[in-house]
């Protein structure tokens, strides 16, 4: 792609106490790419992104997101991020009109800029008949997509989206699945998607990396690792058989 | 400060629409209708058909009647008002997952604790102003005496110091919320501590006023006094002492002394028999300015502590 790096890491890492979580981790992401960010669970991931954030503060190491030190610069940083947690929450006595209206308020949008945004978002993910309900009373995938909808009123340059379809029905994964692609293709969003679902990552992601007790033991496109590791190069490739083969000689 | 505005917003509106804000008002508003109607009416007969002494208008603050006196109420009751206002403030946001998202959106990170507090406060002078604009009203029917201007300026003060008072219950219970996980676990915390200042602060102090100057059978005048003075001592630790003690004088000009009868020295006691005028209202705070200083201090080093606290920890979703 050849493309400037947006997201950057050297070294990164962060021990709590003799635990290391994220181990020298050297990464760089490319605008306009999606990351499929795979390994078992807590491998590190989520650790990962909480640095990249500037919600967690690094051991060692630096991180840049578009230029900017996450720690030094989170504000800056989370003006430009959109980050969707594991388990998003959302206040569920509030219906989904007031939610994204509370994330626009707290991304300094004044109401009149925002309430337009708010009905396009939930329109594109269709929760638009659900609008006036209370968030409490949605199910799994509604609260996923209302997640994306936080992302599309927000605009971010880059998205962290942590397990979006965890827990979720085939049907729900591939809606997701499809609102993550158009966020990158339409919107031209970075995307760094941690996921379980192998199938759907292989679907969107440009590249993959994949991390297993607080290393990235690989990086690069799904047919290079594959033409690597199993020696096979052909467009039928399984990412499952990819990443079972490098989590058995990753784990001791 | 980035964000406290639309944090402030949420959480006043949240406040606002909550049963329990709806159920602590309705209680307060009751209880304080009804001591106002009983008090006023035991001022009216017992004043009827001669001359109205000064301040009687603060009287219906003060005196108890039946149950209570309102400002014992407030001393009683307004902790519960600031712990239950924040017992879950963040261990809430923790436990439905909306502290990392919330920490996520650009503002800084201590927008979200100072915005939580301010809405507390805000509810709270809300409270306690109509807690004292029913009273006042209520009084001027019943008693038909219009304060004068010192009387106005003795109930400001004594709203001032009442919304700090339960400002630092509202603190330790934000305090409470950070520390705990669990929603339940911070509310007994709350809880206990309560109790522990409302009634086992004033059993320690003469328990322990026993333990190092025990009185004997045979009274000795200086042996009593070191065990009042230490009993005095322990027991302005807790800030319902303090808070009872500058609001008694505030409110009632006659009051002089914070100090009981037996603490007074001779001198003092014979002047204050014998000249019984009401206190200047410069002078009745000049008394318990450091009641008020002590009490506006552990306010802010309250909500400072769980500041620290906060910004020091850990933000995960799980």
């Amino acid at each position: 792609m050849g493309k400037k790096p947006v997201i950057e890491t050297h070294n990164l890492t962060k021990s709590y106490g003799s635990q290391v979580a994220v181990n020298d981790l050297t990464l760089s992401i490319e605008e306009g790419e999606i990351f499929g960010f795979l390994g078992p669970n807590g491998s590190g991931k989520t650790t990962t992104l909480l640095m990249l954030l500037g919600l967690t503060e690094p051991t060692g190491g630096w991180a840049r997101v578009s230029g900017f030190d996450p720690t030094r610069e989170a504000i800056k940083v989370k003006r430009i991020v959109g980050y969707i947690p594991e388990n998003i929450g959302f206040y569920d006595d509030m219906d989904a009109v007031e939610n994204l209206l509370y994330i626009a308020r707290l991304n300094n949008m004044a109401d009149p800029v925002s309430s337009p945004k708010i009905e396009e978002a939930l329109e594109s993910v269709g929760l638009r008949d659900e609008a006036e309900k209370k968030v409490g009373a949605y199910s799994r995938g509604m609260r996923q997509r209302l997640g994306i909808a936080e992302i599309l009123i927000k605009e971010p340059h880059i998205a962290f989206l942590d397990e979006p379809t965890l827990g979720l029905d085939p049907e729900g994964t591939t809606t997701i699945t499809g609102y993550i692609q158009s966020l990158s293709r339409d919107k031209n969003i970075t995307i760094l998607l941690s996921s379980h679902d192998l199938k759907q990552v292989q679907k969107i992601s440009d590249r993959i990396g994949i991390m297993i007790h607080g290393k990235m033991i690989a990086v690069g496109p799904i047919e290079k690792l594959a033409r690597e590791k199993l020696g096979i190069d052909d467009r039928d490739i399984s990412l499952d058989d990819v990443y079972m083969k490098y989590f058995q000689e990753g784990s001791p | 400060m980035t964000g406290i505005g639309a944090i402030l917003r949420k959480e006043l509106a949240d406040h606002f629409s909550s049963y329990r804000f709806i159920i602590l008002f309705a209680l307060i508003a009751m209880v304080s209708l009804i001591t106002t109607y009983m008090v006023g009416m035991g001022l009216r007969e017992e004043l009827g058909g001669i001359a109205k002494p000064k301040f009687v208008f603060l009287m219906l603050f003060t005196s108890t009647g039946p149950l209570f006196s309102l400002v014992q109420f407030v001393a009683f009751f307004g902790p519960l008002i600031g712990l239950i206002l924040g017992f879950d403030a963040i261990n809430r946001e923790r436990a439905s997952g909306t502290l990392s998202k919330l920490a996520s959106q650009p503002i800084y990170r201590d927008a979200i604790i100072n915005g939580k507090f301010l809405s507390g406060v805000v509810i709270i002078a809300i409270m306690v102003i109509s807690i004292v604009l029913v009273v006042s009203g209520l009084g001027l029917r019943l008693i038909g005496v219009v304060p004068g201007i010192e009387e106005l300026w003795r109930i400001v003060i004594y709203l001032i110091i009442s919304v700090f008072y339960i400002s630092f219950w509202l603190g330790i219970s934000i305090l409470f919320s950070i520390l705990f996980r669990g929603i339940a676990t911070s509310a007994l915390a709350t809880l206990a501590m309560w109790i522990f200042f409302s009634f086992f602060v004033s059993m320690g102090a003469s328990v322990l006023a026993n333990s190092i100057v025990p009185l004997e059978t045979r009274e000795d005048p200086e042996r009593l006094m070191k065990h009042v003075r230490v009993q005095r001592i322990v027991s302005l630790i807790s800030p319902m002492q303090l808070y009872n003690d500058s609001t008694a004088i505030i409110i009632d000009p006659m009051r002089k002394t914070t100090r009981s009868l037996v603490l007074m020295g001779p001198i003092e006691r014979l002047s204050s028999e014998r000249f019984r005028r009401p206190l200047a209202l410069s002078q009745s705070i000049y008394v318990v300015l450091p009641h008020m200083i002590t009490l506006i201090a552990i306010t802010f080093i309250c909500f400072g502590v769980s500041y620290a606290v906060f910004m020091r920890q850990e933000i995960r979703s799980v």
